[in-house]
């Protein structure tokens, strides 16, 4: 009987257990319409010390700091645009995980359409080409008449 | 023609790549281009760590070239270039420092042990002036012009040659 409740239990906390999230209780606002801003807003930026990571899940000291700068300028009743332009002024356009469409970018942006663009205009010659030579060649001129005679004497 | 260009052309395509990659070989990409440079000094005023001194403000940061230093007694590479900040000061460029997440007690016992090169120290102890200068690596050493404008960063510790070829000819020419 312990040992069915004690399964029981194991099996409990097991579904209970989140993912490890660096986002702490203490870290966190009361409003949860606010707090779910912030996550979505922090999963965007990155974080400066590992870089690879947004300050949402980074447990860096300046990551925590950030989010917690970042849940006081919502509450301070910044929109989404002007809390994240709070950051990128002091970190500059580094700091946005998705980089934004500007001169700076369009090589990034564009180029996978410059690369479908070639490639499809690689594929249309290629075919072009294929084409041509599928296409049988008209017949020579002692072709044509090689054949009108067999035609007209009515076989070989 | 036509067709030995499209056999040169990957031969180009490669030799382009190659190029880019070997100049991006020195480049650390831990490095971010800070958002401040030609920007002024953000709006801040610090509590000075040690007694009878006035802190930090941006006002105090307006009228002369100055180098400004973020540094913490808990920063190993901190503790590398406090040598060379000694020898800035005594070569007379004027320097402030901004004491970042640091224990005040640990931070004066560090300027005791080490010597103190700071004309002024603000106490950062939340760190949050550091976000508004864009700190993210302790140490970050700033040069202020005269008006208060920021015109270079560096992030990490201050070397020999960085100072030598950089941070010297840059205030001797502010100076000016």
């Amino acid at each position: 009987m312990m040992r069915l409740l004690a399964f029981q239990l194991v099996v409990l906390l097991a579904l209970l257990a989140s993912p490890v999230l660096a986002v702490q209780p203490s870290e966190m606002l009361a409003d949860p319409k606010l707090e779910a801003r912030a996550r979505s807003i922090s999963e965007e930026l990155r974080c400066l010390v590992c870089q690879n990571q947004s300050i949402d899940e980074s447990d860096a000291d300046l990551a925590h700091d950030l989010r917690v700068l970042l849940r006081a300028r919502l509450l301070a009743g910044d929109s989404d645009a002007q809390a994240i332009k709070y950051i990128v002024d002091r970190y500059g356009q580094f700091v946005l995980l998705k980089p934004p469409v500007e001169p700076a970018t369009y090589a990034l942006w564009l180029s996978p359409l410059l690369l479908v663009l070639f490639g499809a205009a690689g594929i249309a010659v290629y075919l072009r080409r294929r084409r041509a030579q599928l296409e049988p060649a008209a017949l020579s001129a002692a072709e044509e008449a090689e054949l009108k005679r067999l035609i007209e004497e009515g076989g070989p | 023609m036509r067709r030995r260009l499209i056999f040169v052309l990957p031969a180009l395509v490669f030799l382009a790549l190659a190029a880019a990659f070997y100049a991006g070989l020195d480049r650390d990409p831990q490095l971010v281009p800070s958002a401040l440079i030609g920007k002024p000094v953000p709006q801040f005023a610090l509590p000075a760590l040690l007694d009878g001194n006035d802190g930090l403000k941006t006002a105090d940061l307006k009228g002369k070239v100055v180098l400004v230093n973020v540094f913490a007694s808990w920063c190993v590479p901190c503790r590398a270039e406090h040598p060379l900040l000694m020898r800035l000061a005594k070569e007379g460029v004027e320097l402030d420092g901004i004491n970042y997440k640091d224990k005040p007690e640990d931070a004066k016992l560090w300027l005791t042990n080490l010597g103190d090169p700071y004309k002024r120290i603000g106490c950062d102890l939340e760190g949050t002036v550091g976000i508004d200068w864009g700190v993210y690596g302790v140490p970050e050493t700033f040069v202020i012009d005269r008006a208060g404008t920021i015109r270079f960063k560096q992030v990490g510790p201050l070397t020999p040659d960085v100072i030598n070829d950089t941070i010297v000819p840059l205030v001797r020419k502010l100076s000016k």
